[in-house]
């Protein structure tokens, strides 16, 4: 069954707070991944890889550069439903 | 009238590695020489990479030249001379001569002729490729002493400008001797490829372009990190795990798990998948060898024996993964 939005940013934020270390009340919609949440590109990939088991879709390694936000993250899954 | 009987081939029910010899670069390069041209800090190429130092050979220093340092030592270890060796592989990506393989060279060398001698292509994983090989080879009655050796001279493919791997980048070999063994010491190799993926980790460009096109310079590595990251992270855990399984063994009975020296967040994440107990030593020669592909295995297991964190008759998870894509894993009793 599909997760809506406010489901997949609860979901992300745990997933976000076990790589980081940061609450999960810190992950809001509108923060940047690396801006804001000082992820790099290796932590990305170990967060990409737990929301694409965690929700039951695929992100392609290519598409990892386009999602700048936790918002964006939260609609590509979203959106990758099946 | 009835055909002659074929005879093949019976070799020793089982087979094991004998002993394991090592060479690095001789020159320690710092992060802080190689930061400056990729606009880098050493505190960046840490924490992405937990590298600190990385060794690279000097310019008169060849993949024969290294190889030939650690099969001498492997060779002493065991206690056997080059005439005892029957097969030499050698498993590299960085030897300059398209022909003839670096493993005739390298047998003639340590006096091992007439051994049967051939190069493996399989990068990072060669090493695992061919421990594979040389059990097989050895069970078979095929060879009786093979000796493999990954050996690399990175430095000779890298470009200083590059963000994306030469700043990981080591020189080295290890050697390990194979030989028959009264019980089981090299488990089932699980190993693989996947093609789809070659250009994740490549060469700039052919030899063939740059013959057509001088202007295009030396080649020279490149790889896509994050999706290396993540495919040697979370993918290559399993097959690790799918060896121990296959070798019949729990992460509870291996002494140490010695993964290919790519990065140590990568190492870092797979120990974590793999769910090791701490109990278990990690080959962390990373931090002051760099990645040295073919070499990195052997060169990390020996460091683990000269520090005493495993001894002989201990179980390692050796796992080899890297350019084709390609991987290969077995555990094995250190020697």
């Amino acid at each position: 069954m599909a997760h809506t939005e406010q489901e997949v940013l609860a979901g992300l934020a745990e997933i976000v707070a076990e790589e980081t270390g940061l609450p999960t009340d810190a992950v809001a919609l509108e923060k940047s991944f690396t801006d804001d949440l000082d992820i790099d590109s290796l932590s990305m990939m170990t967060i990409v890889t737990h929301a694409e088991d965690k929700f039951g879709v695929r992100i392609p390694d290519e598409e990892v550069k386009n999602l700048t936000t936790v918002g964006d993250a939260v609609t590509y899954i979203t959106n990758a439903q099946g | 009238m009835s055909p002659v009987a074929l005879r093949q081939a019976v070799g020793p029910a089982h087979s094991r590695v004998l002993a394991i010899g090592t060479a690095r670069g001789e020159h320690v390069v710092t992060n802080d020489d190689v930061a400056g041209p990729i606009d880098s800090s050493d505190e960046w190429i840490r924490q992405r990479t937990g590298i600190i130092t990385r060794r690279r050979a000097g310019a008169d220093v060849d993949v024969v030249d290294l190889s030939e340092t650690a099969a001498r030592d492997a060779l002493a270890r065991a206690g056997l001379q080059g005439g005892d060796i029957d097969t030499v592989i050698v498993s590299t990506v960085t030897y300059f001569h398209q022909t003839p393989a670096a493993a005739a060279v390298l047998a003639e060398r340590i006096g091992a002729t007439p051994a049967a001698a051939f190069d493996v292509s399989a990068a990072c994983a060669g090493y695992a490729y061919a421990i594979a090989q040389a059990d097989a080879l050895v069970r078979a009655g095929t060879a009786r002493h093979v000796l493999v050796v990954g050996a690399e001279k990175m430095s000779d493919f890298i470009d200083p400008t590059d963000r994306s791997i030469s700043f990981l980048l080591g020189d080295g070999a290890g050697a390990a001797i194979v030989g028959p063994s009264d019980t089981p010491g090299i488990g089932p190799t699980v190993w693989g490829s996947d093609g789809a993926k070659a250009q994740a980790i490549r060469q700039t460009h052919a030899w063939s372009a740059l013959r057509d096109d001088p202007t295009l310079g030396w080649p020279t590595l490149r790889q896509d990190g994050q999706s290396v990251f993540k495919w040697a992270s979370f993918q290559m855990a399993p097959v690790a795990a799918k060896a121990m399984a296959e070798a019949g063994v729990s992460p509870g009975d291996v002494a140490a798990f010695v993964p290919h020296q790519a990065n140590m967040r990568i190492i870092d994440q797979m120990v974590k998948q793999l769910q090791l107990p701490p109990t278990v030593a990690i080959g962390r020669d990373i931090a002051d060898t760099g990645n040295t592909s073919a070499a990195s295995i052997p060169l990390a297991t020996r460091r683990l024996l000269d520090e005493g964190q495993v001894s002989s008759g201990d179980l390692a998870l050796q796992i080899g993964f890297g350019a084709g894509l390609v991987y290969a894993a077995q555990v094995i009793v250190l020697p």
